[in-house]
């Protein structure tokens, strides 16, 4: 069993390390331009020249997949950020405190889940332009549900552990108790949290893309190549393929981090 | 556990994706093996079917706003006059038509012998009645605003109409085609009847609509030969393309040129100019595009052959201004190369302009047309070229009706207009005073050219006037005007007779069926 799981960490470091290598080096360098277009070389297969073929324009799509790359961990990035501090605010709070404010958020945070997720980002994009930051916010928000309620299910459990009743009694307030003593030890839980909601964030931005909602074009996403690859799926498979591969191994990737993490943790 | 689960995943999407690379080869199978079934069951009674992308919207014509119901009840009904290939009238219920010097009076001699779907005979009545319905005299409501130019109507004989309209107005004739309904006849919305070469047989809401050949349709030469017509509705394109390729339908009108090159050889294609114009709209009203030097500017930087190249897949007609040469009568020839593709003369105008470190904007378009959105990005690659910074934001196609379309709030945009009959309905939209003009063109001369080409009667006169308007919308660069995409109908083989028109019309009663047995 301890091979199997081991496993599962390494091939998620590998494939999210490799994905990460990529943007980093895309701030640097890319083959080509990603938004120059070469109409002359439209719709070619992968060659030497073109590693992963080009696209529609004619441009690179490895530059653009390494462009979107910093579009993927942006987003991923900044609305697990916003996800994950409402939800630290709300579930702490919920968790801690119980009672009617436990009653309270919980019941806005139920709320909140019956409306589905991507519903709720269309709306918002309908209400606002689609742009960058309104597709990070939707997305953030999305996850504040979930966030709210793994961290107070840590609070719940947490405050009855003795040390925290120690430090009770001891006369520590609200706010040490529960940032200093419970929150550093609710934090596996929340890392696993937080590899999963990256994942789910990457795929609601390609989702959002691909409705043409998201990032706005010429700027690169895999979502938005996902949708302006679909209409060549007869005539350059590669194409859609390539891209259809790389959000897979993103999102493969930091599920199988998290399942690692988790049985990595669960062992101790 | 966790990482068997993760490894079923591995393997389903493998499974996934070696299903999709091998449903091709399926198809093709299944294609070959249906279509044998259905030429032998057809056998006697033929049947056309075609694949619809929008729901009907009302089956009473003068009900229906929509493109796609209009052309399939076309051939329900008979108009006047009729449409050839060129856009050239041709008799129908009316057998001539003389129009008095004053140019206000037009008097319809009409065909005699003709009998709607229902058995009523077809007389001056009809046509007194259903005019009078159009432009609203008795009801006091018109129910086509291009009809409210009638002040009155008068039945001289059976076979004898004079329309008396209002003003001059030279646009009137053209839209005689409109549908002649039988008087007194309620029932148009549920069991449409006219006197065209298909009667209305079944609708299936969200299904089918079925039109039968009429048997005794007027023209002699003209009587259909397909037996039964049946509209499937099909909104998904996608879906459209696999029936066609599994049999199940013998037409795709409007197909996409990918799915031309999907379908290959297995199908026949009748492509042309569909009289449409795509342009990138600029916002006249607004800094920068109030300078003419910067129109002109950003016009010389596009290159629209490579923009017809890459986004319909070289299945387009250059333009140059607001016409497409599907009108030949009416277009003027020679304007599509007025801005040839020059940058160094983009960066001179710009200069001139006071550019010369360039500008940006945004180009709103709307998400649901992949194609305006795909010619935004080559746009806005064009311009960067001559250091226009272009800034892209796709909006739902609603919100642009409403603020682009209605508002003219906006910078620039690319759409494109659908196919008119009346010159002045495609030139028309850049006068000055027209409600719809969004992109807010103002200049006496054109709007001076388009009262001319209104009030004459004289129709070479009148076709020379659109042509001088078509000169001053590419000399003062109202808008970059890109191109009209060709339109195609795909076929199975053994099919034939479909023609182009310059509005979307389906000439069914043309249309053949054979069969290789």
């Amino acid at each position: 069993m301890r091979v199997k799981k081991n496993l599962s960490l390494h091939i998620g470091y590998v494939l999210v390390g490799s994905l990460t290598l990529l943007m980093l080096v895309s701030l640097i360098y890319t083959p080509y331009d990603p938004n120059q277009m070469f109409p002359d070389e439209r719709l070619q297969g992968p060659s030497m020249e073109h590693w992963m073929g080009t696209d529609n324009f004619g441009r690179d799509i490895l530059s653009r997949v390494m462009e979107g790359a910093q579009t993927a961990f942006l987003i991923g990035a900044l609305s697990v950020a916003i996800g994950l501090s409402f939800g630290l605010l709300l579930g702490s709070m919920s968790g801690y405190f119980g009672g009617w404010i436990d009653e309270l958020i919980m019941r806005l945070i139920d709320a909140m889940m019956a409306l589905p997720g991507i519903l709720f980002a269309i709306v918002l994009v309908a209400v606002f332009n689609p742009s960058l930051t309104i597709t990070i916010i939707a997305i953030g928000i999305m996850s504040v549900p979930s966030f709210t309620r793994i961290i107070r299910s840590c609070f719940v459990q947490a405050k009855e552990f003795d040390y925290v009743k120690a430090s009770k009694a001891k006369g520590a307030t609200h706010v040490r108790l529960m940032y200093h003593h419970i929150l550093p030890n609710s934090l596996s839980p929340i890392i696993v949290a937080i590899t999963l909601s990256f994942s789910s964030s990457v795929l609601a931005e390609s989702g959002l893309s691909y409705l043409g909602l998201g990032v706005q074009p010429p700027f690169a996403s895999w979502g938005r190549m996902l949708k302006e690859a679909q209409p060549f799926i007869a005539a350059t498979p590669s194409y859609i393929v390539i891209v259809g591969v790389v959000i897979t191994c993103m999102v493969l990737g930091f599920n199988l981090l998290s399942d690692g993490i988790r049985d990595a943790n669960a062992r101790k | 556990m966790r990482f068997n689960q993760s490894l079923v995943f591995i393997i389903l999407s493998a499974l996934l994706i070696l299903t999709a690379c091998g449903s091709k080869e399926e198809g093709e199978k299944e294609t070959s093996e249906k279509g044998k079934v259905q030429t032998s069951s057809q056998g006697e009674r033929q049947v056309l079917r075609i694949s619809m992308a929008t729901e009907v919207d009302n089956l009473d014509p003068y009900q229906s706003a929509a493109t796609d119901t209009g052309s399939m009840m076309d051939n329900v009904f008979d108009g006047l006059f009729d449409t050839n290939e060129a856009g050239e009238l041709e008799p129908r219920l009316a057998t001539d038509v003389a129009v008095s010097e004053d140019g206000l009076t037009y008097t319809f001699t009409l065909r005699e012998g003709v009998t709607f779907h229902n058995g009523a005979k077809f007389t001056a009545k009809d046509v007194v009645y259903s005019y009078d319905r159009l432009a609203g005299l008795t009801s006091g409501e018109p129910l086509s605003s291009k009809f409210s130019v009638i002040s009155s109507i008068e039945a001289k004989s059976d076979t004898e109409v004079a329309v008396v309209l209002k003003e001059v107005d030279s646009s009137f004739l053209a839209r005689n085609i409109v549908a002649i309904l039988p008087e007194g006849y309620e029932e148009q919305s549920t069991k449409p009847v006219g006197a065209g070469p298909f009667s209305f047989k079944q609708y299936d809401a969200g299904q089918q609509l079925v039109l039968e050949k009429n048997e005794n349709y007027y023209l002699t030469d003209r009587v259909p030969t397909v037996d039964e017509v049946q509209f499937k509705i099909m909104p998904d394109s996608e879906a459209a393309l696999l029936a066609l390729q599994a049999g199940d339908i013998d037409v795709i009108p409007g197909i996409s040129e990918l799915g031309i090159q999907q379908l290959g050889n297995a199908i026949e294609v009748v492509s042309g100019p569909q009289n449409m114009v795509q342009l990138m709209a600029m916002n006249n009203s607004i800094e920068p595009f109030t300078n003419v030097k910067v129109r002109q500017a950003i016009n010389h930087a596009i290159n629209k052959d490579v923009i017809i190249q890459t986004v319909a897949e070289g299945k387009g007609t250059k333009l140059g201004s607001n016409f497409s040469p599907a009108m030949d009568f009416f277009f003027q020839e020679g304007l599509d190369d007025h801005y040839p593709y020059d940058i160094e003369q983009a960066k001179k105008l710009l200069e001139e302009a006071g550019y010369p470190e360039g500008f940006s904007f945004t180009l709103t378009v709307p998400s649901e047309y992949q194609f305006h959105v795909d010619t935004a990005q080559m746009l806005a690659s064009q311009l960067a070229e001559v250091g226009i910074t272009v800034t892209i934001e796709s909006i739902e196609f609603s919100t642009w009706l409403e603020r682009v379309y209605t508002n003219a709030q906006y910078e620039a945009t690319v759409i494109s207009f659908t196919g008119k009959l009346d010159p002045f309905e495609v030139v028309g939209r850049f006068v000055s005073d027209y409600a719809k003009n969004f992109v807010k063109f103002n200049d006496p001369a054109l709007d001076q050219a388009i009262q001319s080409a209104l009030a004459t009667t004289d129709e070479d006169e009148r076709a020379e006037f659109y042509k001088k308007a078509q000169t001053i919308l590419t000399e003062q660069a109202a808008s970059v005007f890109i191109m009209d995409p060709d339109r195609s109908i795909g076929m199975r083989k053994g099919i034939s007779g479909f023609k182009m028109y310059p509005i979307q019309k389906f000439n069914l009663e043309d249309v053949t069926i054979s069969d290789k047995k």
